[in-house]
């Protein structure tokens, strides 16, 4: 495989032809076994090994930002039957920083999770949060928001803190562009992406032990897109993720550049949508060929007292449900729905932050569940059906469905009556 | 009769006035027991602070009373009366005795409020005012196996005047009267025991009439009101307390209100109480501290239950923020004591060890000071849970030592190891 490397970067960048050398023949630290494919869709069930367990995908990757689920015990969420889950690498990098995770063992060790992390690169975070960034060939460079120094993130400082962290998947940093921006400054980003990747795949100093995953950029543009797939694949790294999207664009962009992706990545490396997490959104995205998904939503809109349904979401904090004795959702099997009424937690939330706990394990109990029905459904060749129920289930009547999710579904041949 | 068929056993009294003995035959169908001296579960409307089922099970052994009270309760009144089923399946608990108090013994509310006829509670939309009609209603709807009687409690805030604390005797043997004359017409609370509460100020003859006539009603205990940490010193709170004790009958238990403090709990068990409520170790983990002072008074000093603490440990324990353990009128509670160590403090930032070592508790077992030092730096929620698992189970183990050095005689062994002066 014939590897260049676009390198029009200035004299901090190191030449990597010798890290391609070495990311083929290392062992990898990540296996991909296809357990079904669905003949009607793209989607797939799988079995996705890491280091230290493996995962049944389609998944959902709950988020914990600053190693720790929200309130929730690893005890909890390992019965909860999560398998793996995200680390920040901006906040942790922050507080309490890559030196004290490093002598605490890890991010597996700091927060004592015994099953996977996956681990961002900061790059979001940067852009998102920090006001004052600057994005340049170097890297990325902002003012910390706790003393602030100037600090500059690039490519292998981002690499170097998840490093320390330990996590089984990192991310690149890629030069992250918001969706709703057009013109030159997307194919600038896309170009510096693939770049940026050829760095963080030089810095990784644990190939043996910690995947890194490229993401593929190019916002709305399909060419762009296209552009960055040829160049990026032609990398070997283990797995891909499809970013710049599940920003403010429109949902008819978006899954257009979804499905794009899916089809021009590799069968047998899993692919990863980031940032995506609504019900409807994980569904049709399966469809399109995703494996791996995450999102805030689910933990983030359960402290708000929303708790996620099949038939939409449930604000537990409102007047209606003070006398409403049942559970969040009868059939649900999580510890929240077993002990607990509507109207205890309505009270609840009045008194005590426990009230956020609970809703926050049934909202992951939730995730995880639609994504064991999904991966049921499709190793038992039934997914377009469980697509129909789906969608019955969540939207009052067929009027309601999301055009575009209709569009998406009916170009992997599902069509909704 | 509002005496449910609990039975007090005393095993032993020990200089006239600390009891060790066992609560039985609790709850209706009268399964559960109760070691004395003990604590209550703390909740807030029927949640332990902080924690979920599973992670209150985490805990071995829990209190078998579990306390509510009326300040998170009264707003809810109607969801209970349209609910029918009493709290308890209301809100999930597990199988537990439910004792059901007026106030909550960790917020401070506002003075001034109460009447001849009425007192007030603060919930979460403001103040609710309660007449004894009111009162006993919620108790129907509630369903507990225990509850205070309604009681003009207001004499410890402010400095109150003779005439102030005769007058809050006299309404809460009123409030009484009138709780037990509903209380024997209602079907709803047959089997429920009653509770009257002593009141008297710091007046000691105010003391011992409100003790003398409560004792004279067909309660199943007494809580002893007024005696709030901040009150009194603790001087005088046992001595008012001793004298109270010896006008109540022995088979029945004494709830001291409001104090939780290890060294006051020490002096008041040595006055004669049996049951404390357990909301210590919820104000320590709101400070973001976790409680580790030492109980353990067997022979070798190198064992369980211990603080490894080292002596930049405890100049930590004694300096700065802590406050003497003698605070005349101080009623802020919110200061740390020199019973705890303030997680948020740098120090702990690269400390890998478990809060306390030995502490078998989930946070002690499966977290390090350093990990619970970030959750508080980053103000993540876990460190609440946490927290409050351990200093629950840190709490519960000072108990148990307490029944223990009772039944060796080893009391003044444990004051001495509790209060730090015991050296390592």
């Amino acid at each position: 495989m014939a590897a260049t490397i676009n390198s029009e970067a200035d004299g901090n960048i190191k030449e990597s032809s010798m890290s391609f050398k070495k990311a083929l023949t290392a062992v990898q630290p990540l296996s991909l076994r296809i357990v079904a494919e669905c003949p009607v869709t793209k989607a797939r069930a799988c079995d996705l090994t890491l280091p230290h367990c493996t995962v049944s995908t389609p998944v959902f990757m709950p988020v914990g930002t600053q190693g720790t689920l929200k309130g929730i015990t690893v005890d909890q969420l390992e019965v909860l039957g999560c398998q793996i889950c995200l680390g920040n690498t901006y906040h942790l990098g922050m507080r309490p920083g890559p030196e004290l995770i490093e002598k605490a063992n890890g991010l597996h060790g700091f927060m004592n999770w015994k099953r996977n992390l996956l681990t961002d690169s900061g790059g979001f975070q940067m852009v998102s949060l920090v006001e004052l960034s600057e994005v340049t060939e170097e890297g990325v460079k902002f003012k910390s928001p706790y003393d602030g120094k100037e600090i500059l993130l690039s490519p292998e400082k981002s690499i170097s803190i998840q490093n320390s962290l330990g996590s089984d998947i990192m991310m690149q940093l890629d030069d992250v562009v918001s969706s709703t921006v057009r013109g030159p400054r997307v194919e600038e980003a896309m170009h510096r992406s693939i770049r940026w990747l050829d760095r963080c795949i030089a810095a990784n100093k644990h190939p043996d032990r910690q995947n890194l995953f490229a993401i593929i950029q190019g916002g709305l543009d399909a060419e762009l897109r296209k552009a960055c797939l040829d160049e990026m694949t032609q990398r070997d790294v283990p797995g891909f993720a499809i970013g710049g999207l599940s920003g403010g664009e429109e949902k008819d962009d978006f899954w257009r550049m979804v499905t794009l992706s899916t089809d021009h990545l590799p069968r047998e490396k899993p692919r990863y949508l980031m940032g995506v997490g609504y019900a409807v959104d994980l569904v049709v995205c399966v469809a399109l060929g995703c494996d791996m998904f995450d999102c805030v939503f689910p933990t983030r809109t359960a402290r708000f007292g929303s708790a996620l349904v099949p038939w939409g979401s449930l604000q537990v904090k409102q007047k209606q449900f003070a006398k409403d004795f049942q559970p969040i959702d009868p059939d649900c099997q999580c510890p929240t729905c077993k002990r607990h009424s509507r109207a205890y937690l309505h009270a609840l939330f009045k008194s005590d932050t426990a009230a956020m706990h609970h809703v926050t394990i049934h909202n992951i109990a939730y995730q995880l569940t639609l994504m064991r029905s999904v991966r049921q459904s499709i190793v038992e060749g039934r997914f377009p059906e469980f697509i129909r129920t789906f969608m019955k289930r969540l939207f009052p009547s067929r009027d309601q469905y999301p055009s575009w999710a209709v569009e998406a579904l009916a170009s992997v041949n599902v069509t909704l009556e | 009769m509002a005496a449910s068929r609990m039975k007090l056993e005393l095993s032993r009294v020990v200089q006239g006035n600390a009891r060790l003995g066992l609560l039985k035959e609790m709850g209706r169908m009268g399964q559960h027991s109760l070691d004395i001296p003990g604590c209550l579960l703390y909740t807030h409307l029927g949640t332990v602070p902080h924690l979920t089922q599973d992670t209150l099970h985490t805990l071995s052994s829990l209190p078998a009373v579990t306390q509510v009270t009326l300040s998170n309760m009264a707003e809810h009144q109607d969801v209970l009366e349209e609910f029918k089923g009493g709290f308890k399946k209301f809100a999930g608990l597990h199988d537990t005795v439910l004792y059901c108090s007026l106030h909550d013994p960790a917020a401070q509310c506002p003075t001034g409020h109460t009447t001849n006829k009425t007192v007030s509670v603060w919930g979460s939309g403001g103040r609710i005012e309660l007449t004894v009609a009111k009162f006993m209603a919620l108790q129907k709807a509630v369903q507990p196996d225990w509850y205070q009687s309604m009681a003009d409690g207001e004499t410890w805030q402010a400095s109150a005047s003779r005439k102030r604390v005769r007058k809050s005797v006299d309404r809460t043997l009123a409030h009484l009267d009138e709780c037990l004359m509903v209380h024997q017409k209602s079907q709803e609370l047959d089997g429920v025991g009653v509770f009257g509460v002593v009141e008297g100020g710091d007046i000691l003859e105010e003391r011992l009439r409100s003790a003398r006539e409560t004792a004279k009603r067909p309660v199943a205990g007494f809580c002893l009101d007024g005696f709030q940490t901040g009150a009194m010193d603790q001087v005088l709170r046992s001595q008012l307390i001793s004298a109270v004790t010896k006008e109540l009958p022995e088979d029945k238990p004494r709830l001291l209100q409001g104090v939780g403090r290890p060294d006051e709990v020490l002096a008041c068990v040595e006055a004669g109480v049996d049951l404390f409520e357990g909301f210590f170790p919820f104000q320590a983990t709101e400070r973001g501290c976790a409680l580790c002072f030492s109980f353990d008074i067997t022979p070798d000093p190198e064992s369980a239950g211990r603080a490894d603490l080292t002596a930049a440990d405890e100049e930590q324990r004694t300096a700065g923020e802590t406050q003497p353990n003698r605070d005349l009128n101080c009623v802020d509670q919110t200061h740390m004591t020199s019973f705890e160590m303030n997680l948020k403090d740098k120090r702990y930032r690269d400390d890998f060890r478990p809060l306390v070592d030995g502490c078998g508790c989930y946070c002690c077992r499966n977290h390090q000071r350093a990990y619970v030092h970030h959750l508080l730096v980053t103000n993540e929620l876990l460190a609440g849970v946490l927290l409050m698992i351990h200093n629950t189970s840190h709490y519960h183990g000072f108990f148990r030592a307490i029944r223990a050095a009772l039944a060796s005689d080893k009391m003044d062994l444990l004051r001495r190891r509790v209060l730090g002066n015991g050296k390592k």
